[in-house]
């Protein structure tokens, strides 16, 4: 046989002689893919010392390998699009709407990437500032947790699939379909809806999680409008608000602390102020910024605001209402107050009872605050949720009349007290569908998911308030594949048009004819789109005359046990973005807890319980309400009413996600309903067991009085100011070696800095600060501040560059510390942000071994992350305790998952890139936002011209509602922070002239760049009106 | 982002064209230096990105057509190329089509520019090319450059050279003439007994090695020089000077920035406005590579430009873009780490330095290579010694006055704190 060729005389291939010559080495290894070993000389196979000779050539080639430089890429767009240049910023106009929040803001992006939300200083109902949760919902679009596109029955489905399965199911479902929301305040959407409805036979119920259906109830008597009108804050003298937190969690509220905080600035002009009463149980936002508060039970609301009615009734000679009295002099003086101040008054009430808001209504009437302060022509469309509708639909649901149900962007069944009853009666229907970003605790139940794009990634519209219109615009291209719940419900109706379209038709038929001075509908358009929205020039329409009748309302007294109010932080709201960690490591405004939920309780009932309190521990109760036991820590409240206890919803989510499951208990279920409505306080049924077992709450500020620390807040009342604008300065002197006594800064070590060119400084007013917490996010958002999660904020080891102290006070005798512990009942309460001063004289500088914080010649104080040692002196030399050390790598680092922004992909996108992520082992703090300074500065000098005002803001001066922080240029004379702190600009050091403006510890002398003014309370008189508390 | 908006029309394609029926009115093209020196600027403001006198580019050359054309035509083409093709003009569709049908965008010129242009372009046909510079001449220019006023250096190496060979000739003459003495020495017999020891001492080389002041010498340089070598190294980990790695697509700044004079910004638009000056993306390559396929006037599509065609998608024969698109992943050369922050519109924009400074003769680089060391001393140092520019720029009037108070100096970065940490690191 010749080699080569087999027996069949067909080709044969060969890879070298050997096989061609098949010979017996060759066949050997033949079929094994690799030789056995390659012999090394003498040996029979590798030995120790070969072992130690290739380990020594591999570490050698792995060190080698690593000294060379990692290859980098830099990949350019394909086709760069002509309105995105790298590295340059660029603003959309958009408008957030969630829960109690509502508003217009500004995108910024990087790169065609989100990364900061900013109020739309533009728009005339968006506040200026932003909230905390607007602030966070950047970092919501990044989440992982979303779903990734559409979903049947548990497992990925395309669009078409699912699309002609929904449609097959919606014309086999041969009943109605419910479909579910939030309150819509998009006339575009709920013109969708009406489309849907024609196609299909449907019903939209509209339900809120923080219901105000009695009130609106109220004024559809009363007015014959179901809503909810606008407060004008702004022109108010006398406020009272009854468990209204209009500050905090109400609709609205970034634009009620903008009006609001316009009524307390105080300047040599404006030497008056208005005055704000709160009855509450809870110690919400509101009551913290009251002049007079006064705790009272939750079930003494009605017997009070009747009281009130028939105080300022009998006064003008109506009648008056019956049933429960409430006797208090602090509401006497509210009466009194109001009856002074008519036309300028606005009445608020928290509660969710009809009775109790139509009694308001007449107060209001009667004080001639509507067509004043309140718009009844102005409603607010973010609460337009019907209680009694939505219990009919779970009724209908259950009794198997629903054939189908489509949730809009909501979770019913985690956030409605008959949450239970839902997710049982969805296996009675045909078709279920939600648009949930998440397999959330209801869209885990449903048939089908086909998530809905984030608000930055869609198109929409609001009206927000009645004829003020606004837009969102796609920031980004939808990261995962999802599709805008509008254009679900159009392809399901089979309308071919995209939602875009049906916005532009909605605006040309409605809103353009509105507009004037436009060539055409596009220029409209396209200049409502660049700024966000369009409001109309205000047209003062006729107050309606309401039509009160109380006749045979009587309210009910005052019942004996204890009661739950239940309420919203605002931080986490109402739960829906519970898995965004800067909200949930955010401090609560007025308990400083992070992490968690907790009854708030009144420290008196407290120590009657036998609660065992330590540093941040706590012990927990069993909370049963009708039937239902939970498990909760006690959180001993000052201020808290006697008798109540207080319990936050927004916790206790299973399904948010992996941030926030498992986080508190979950008080939706405890929401009572009251002839209709939803109570969201529990008067009767309620009951508290201690069970001795402690708990730990990550608290940032523990609670104490501030106990004489006079340097640190300075305050006064009204009356003192306008006789002595320096009323409740602390000026300290120091002695010099001759015993001389003489102002701090005249005795220095130092030789002081020369500042030629620019000097920024900060100015917090302390009277117009709310306390509200949204400086803190915007912080985090702008300066990428890592989450470090609950056990590291137990650690005190939280990131926050601005935290917002919160101090207790009250008037009773220094040094009489049981006065003072008793006066903890109901305490005055001052919020003052607090950030690194940028002192001009900074004690940290001096003490850095490295000079890696060093003094700037615009008076800031720099820290230099990549020089910093962590050797910590400087945080032990800091008199305010400002400086954040990393205990930790955050980003990058498994164990702080939480932590998303920086511990996953999706998550960084979100970051700053103008600001480095530090690394572990280094110290940081507020900067004054160099980055955003150097950029202003930048875009000055590009132009040729100085830096003005707007040219360089602070993140937390930027997004504060209430305005009270400015930043600027003290250099600058025409500055706003150099002509309201009257800066005199003198060799070495700048004075402010102001009389309320001083420094936090001056008797330090470190001279710092912010700059306080002084809190000033309209009260009549230091000592307390001694309420019934 | 619609294609057309990335590509915008193509310049001057043909000039070229006979005389066509329609009236015309005949102007004479000046030949005064003023005139041809504008119509120069105006050429190479406009016209050079597609067209040159002596050689084809995206248009034609442009040589004689002063002569093959009358002005009139050239003014109505000069004003609207397109109303011209559109004209149904035979020979003007032919060289629409010789060239991939590239519209030469309008431009509105006054008669006066227009025949300025002209006279230009008849001044330079005149002239004969100018040839490219050829590479190897730049070899021979290297002594030229080191000379100038000082000494060469090759000079410098012959006098010492001259002056060791010297030394060793007197260290010689001098080791002979002792020898010469100690012999003489011996063969005296009354010679006192001191003298005689200091003569028959022996000199032991190996007890001098062994000493302990020269150990010590040699262990003070070795571990000096170590030492010295050490922190060398150290300070070069990381500074990536002269690095130079292969790029996905061998484009050359040599022939785009030196030979065809581009404007840097025409690439990278982002230096006179942003942080980054940003790396082009391929639409701004296909401004001109829809219609240069290939160099040197070769036939067909260059194999490195069609990889610009692979990244968008772009049938060279068709002239059609596919939805297949991949980005061309460039190796960045200049890595600053992210501690630092550098803008560039600082540096270009406000403080007017040109690119060469920093990134070195980038038109006559091949392929580009990391010129700076990139170092913050390097950073530091030019802080320290450039001025501020100032000139007409409001932001700094006042920075100047108060300078100049109290110093005669010219006023430097320095000098308005761009030494401070938080100007960099952030």
């Amino acid at each position: 046989m010749i080699p080569g060729r087999n027996m069949k005389g067909t080709k044969k291939y060969w890879k070298g002689l050997e096989q061609l010559a098949d010979n017996a080495e060759f066949k050997k290894h033949a079929d094994k893919e690799f030789p056995e070993y390659l012999p090394i000389a003498g040996e029979d196979g590798p030995n120790r010392r070969d072992f130690l000779k290739m380990m020594g050539f591999s570490v050698a080639a792995v060190s080698l390998a690593a000294c060379e430089t990692p290859v980098k890429k830099a990949i350019p767009y394909v086709s760069k699009p002509a309105s995105v240049d790298p590295s340059v910023p660029n603003y959309y106009a958009s408008t957030y709407v969630s829960g109690s929040d509502a508003l217009p803001v500004v995108v910024k992006t990087r790169e065609g990437r989100p990364i900061y939300i900013d109020g739309n200083k533009l728009s005339k109902i968006s506040g200026k500032g932003t909230s905390a949760q607007a602030q966070a919902s950047v970092l919501s679009l990044y989440d992982k947790e979303r779903l990734e596109g559409p979903m049947e029955s548990g497992s990925s489905v395309s669009w078409d699939e699912i699309d002609s399965a929904i449609k097959k199911d919606l014309a086999a479902a041969g009943g109605k379909i419910a479909i579910v929301s939030n309150s819509i305040a998009s006339p575009s959407t709920l013109s969708v809806i009406e489309k849907f409805k024609s196609v299909f036979p449907a019903d939209h119920i509209m339900y809120d999680t923080m219901s105000l259906s009695g009130l609106t109830e109220a004024y559809e008597k009363a007015f014959g409008k179901k809503v909810l009108p606008v407060h004008e804050f702004g022109k108010a003298k006398t406020i009272v608000s009854f468990g209204a937190d209009f500050l905090g969690t109400w609709p609205n509220h970034t634009y009620n602390n903008n009006e609001f905080a316009k009524t307390r600035r105080l300047s040599d002009t404006k030497k008056d102020m208005s005055r704000l009463y709160a009855f509450e149980s809870n110690l919400s936002l509101t009551g913290a910024n009251a002049d007079y508060r006064q705790p009272i039970k939750a079930s003494e609301t009605g017997a009070y605001v009747a009281s009130l009615y028939n105080a300022i009734a009998s006064e003008l000679g109506q009648p008056t209402v019956g049933g429960a009295k409430a006797d208090s002099a602090i509401l006497k003086k509210a009466a009194a107050d109001l009856l002074a101040s008519q036309g300028k008054a606005i009445v608020v009430c928290g509660s969710n009872d009809a009775k109790i808001q139509s009694i308001v209504v007449a107060i209001n009437n009667l004080l001639g605050s509507y067509g004043s302060t309140i718009d009844v022509n102005k409603a607010l469309n973010t609460r337009k949720g019907s209680d009694k509708q939505f219990e009919a639909f779970v009724k209908a649901l259950n009794g198997g009349q629903v054939a189908g149900v489509i949730f809009i962007n909501c979770n019913p069944v985690y956030d409605h007290p008959l949450g239970g009853q839902i997710a049982s009666g969805l296996s009675k229907v045909k078709l279920s569908v939600s648009t949930s970003d998440r397999l959330d605790e209801t869209a885990s139940l449903v048939k089908y998911q086909t998530p809905d794009h984030h608000y930055l990634e869609s198109w929409n519209d609001f009206e927000i308030v009645t004829g003020n219109y606004s837009l969102s615009q796609p920031t980004i291209k939808n990261i995962f594949n999802t599709r805008q719940v509008q254009d679900s419900l159009l392809t399901w109706s089979g309308e071919s048009k995209s939602y875009y379209d049906i916005i532009q038709e909605y605006w040309t038929a409605n809103i353009y004819p509105q507009a004037s001075g436009f060539s055409s509908f596009i220029s409209f358009w396209d200049k409502s789109l660049h700024d966000g929205f369009f409001e109309p020039a205000a047209t003062e329409g006729d107050s309606p005359q309401a039509n009160v009748d109380l006749s045979g309302i009587s309210v009910s007294g005052k019942s004996d046990g204890i009661e739950l109010v239940i309420y919203e932080k605002n931080s986490i709201g109402n739960g829906t973005q519970a898995n965004n960690p800067w909200l949930q490591e955010m401090p609560d405004p007025i308990t400083k807890a992070t992490w968690d939920n907790y009854l708030t309780v009144s420290p008196k009932q407290a120590e009657e319980w036998g609660i065992k309190l330590g540093d941040m521990s706590t012990q927990k109760v069993n909370l049963t309400v009708g039937g239902t036991t939970v498990e909760v820590p006690v959180m001993p409240q000052p201020g808290q009413a006697y008798n109540t206890v207080g319990l936050a919803l927004g916790y206790g989510r299973t399904k948010a996600g992996k941030v926030a499951n498992n986080i508190g208990v979950n008080a939706y279920p405890f929401i009572a309903s009251n002839g209709g409505s939803l109570a969201y306080s529990i008067t009767s049924g309620v009951s508290v067991e201690p069970t001795g077992a402690s708990y730990r709450i990550a608290q940032t500020q523990t609670h104490d009085t501030y106990m004489g620390r006079e340097t640190v807040i300075q305050e006064s009342i009204l009356s003192e100011y306008k006789k002595d604008p320096q009323a409740g300065r602390h000026f300290p002197m120091i002695s010099k070696a001759n015993g001389e006594k003489v102002k701090p800064h005249a005795v220095s070590l130092w030789k002081g800095h020369e500042y030629p060119n620019h000097h920024w400084g900060l100015m917090i007013d302390l009277n117009s600060c709310t306390g509200c917490g949204s400086c803190t996010v915007a912080c985090q958002s702008e300066n990428n501040i890592p989450v470090v999660g609950k056990t590291e904020v137990l650690n005190r080891r939280e990131m926050h560059w601005i935290r917002i102290d919160r101090y207790y006070s009250s008037d009773a005798d220094e040094g009489n510390y049981a006065a003072m512990e008793k006066a903890s009942e109901n305490p005055e309460v001052t919020f003052q942000p607090m950030m690194c001063q940028q002192c001009n004289n900074a004690p940290c500088e001096t003490v850095c071994p490295v000079a890696a914080t060093t003094h700037s010649s615009e008076g800031l104080n720099q820290m230099t992350y990549n020089r910093c040692i962590g050797t910590r002196y400087c945080a032990n030399n800091c008199p305010y305790k400002v400086r954040r050390f990393n205990w930790f790598k955050y980003h990058d680092n498994e164990q702080f998952a939480d932590n998303t922004p920086m511990n996953n992909d999706l998550g960084k996108m979100v970051l700053n890139p103008d600001v480095t992520v530090r690394a572990r082992g280094v110290m940081e703090k507020c900067t004054f936002c160099v980055q955003r300074i150097q950029y202003g500065k930048l875009e000055a000098k590009k132009e040729g011209r100085r830096p003005v005002d707007s040219d360089a803001v602070t993140a937390c001066a930027s997004a504060c509602p209430s305005e009270a922080l400015v930043f600027g240029d003290m250099k600058d004379p025409s500055s706003e922070i150099s002509q309201r702190l009257k800066i005199k600009n003198s060799e070495k050091m700048v004075e402010a002239m102001e009389d309320r403006a001083y420094h936090v510890l001056e008797e330090l002398r470190v001279m710092p760049n912010v700059w306080y003014l002084t809190k000033i309370r309209n009260k009549d008189e230091v000592k307390t009106v001694n309420g019934e508390a | 982002m619609s294609k057309a908006s990335g590509f915008r029309p193509q310049i001057l394609s043909f000039i070229i064209l006979f005389v066509v029926s329609f009236a015309t009115y005949s102007q004479e093209i000046p030949t005064d230096e003023a005139v041809i020196s504008s119509g120069e600027a105006l050429f190479k403001a406009n016209c050079t990105q597609c067209h040159q006198v002596h050689k084809k580019v995206i248009g034609p050359a442009l040589k004689g057509v002063t002569d093959r054309l009358e002005t009139g035509y050239l003014l109505n083409w000069i004003r609207n190329s397109q109303k011209v093709i559109q004209g149904g003009d035979e020979y003007a569709v032919a060289l629409y089509e010789e060239y991939n049908q590239v519209a030469m965008p309008s431009y509105p010129f006054s008669d006066d520019q227009i025949l300025s242009l002209l006279a230009y372009v008849k001044a330079e046909s005149a002239n004969e090319p100018v040839q490219a510079a050829q590479p190897g001449a730049a070899a021979g220019g290297e002594v030229a450059a080191a000379g100038g006023d000082s000494i060469p250096s090759g000079y410098l190496t012959a006098i010492l050279v001259v002056l060791v060979v010297v030394l060793l000739l007197i260290l010689v003459v001098l080791v002979l003439i002792v020898s010469v003495l100690q012999r003489y020495l011996k063969e005296k017999k009354d010679l006192v007994e001191e003298d005689k020891e200091i003569l028959d001492q022996k000199f032991d080389l190996l007890k001098l090695l062994k000493s302990d002041a020269v150990a010590g010498v040699v262990i003070f340089f070795f571990t000096a020089i170590l030492l010295k070598t050490l922190i060398d190294g150290a300070f070069t980990i990381g500074v990536q000077q002269g690095y130079q790695p292969t790029q996905p697509i061998a484009f050359s700044h040599e022939l785009h920035a030196g030979q065809y004079e581009i404007d840097c910004n025409y690439c990278h638009t982002g230096v006179r406005k942003a942080k980054s000056a940003n790396i082009p993306s391929p639409n701004i390559c296909m401004n001109c590579h829809s219609a240069i396929q290939n160099v040197g006037g070769e036939a067909g599509v260059s194999s490195e430009i069609a990889k610009i065609y692979a990244a968008v998608d772009y049938d060279p024969n068709t002239g059609q873009y596919g939805p297949d698109k991949k980005p061309i992943e460039w190796v960045r050369i200049h890595n600053l780490p992210d501690l630092a922050y550098f803008n560039h519109s600082q540096h270009v924009e406000v403080g007017g330095l040109e690119c060469q400074t920093c990134h070195g003769p980038i038109e006559e680089m091949e392929v580009v290579y990391q010129y700076a060391p990139l170092t913050m001393g390097w950073c530091i140092n030019c802080h320290r010694e450039t001025e501020v520019n100032s000139k007409g720029n409001e932001y700094y009037s006042k920075l100047i006055e108060l300078h100049e108070e109290h110093s005669k100096e010219p006023m430097v970065v320095e000098d308005i704190g761009g030494l401070e940490c938080a100007k960099c690191h952030y």
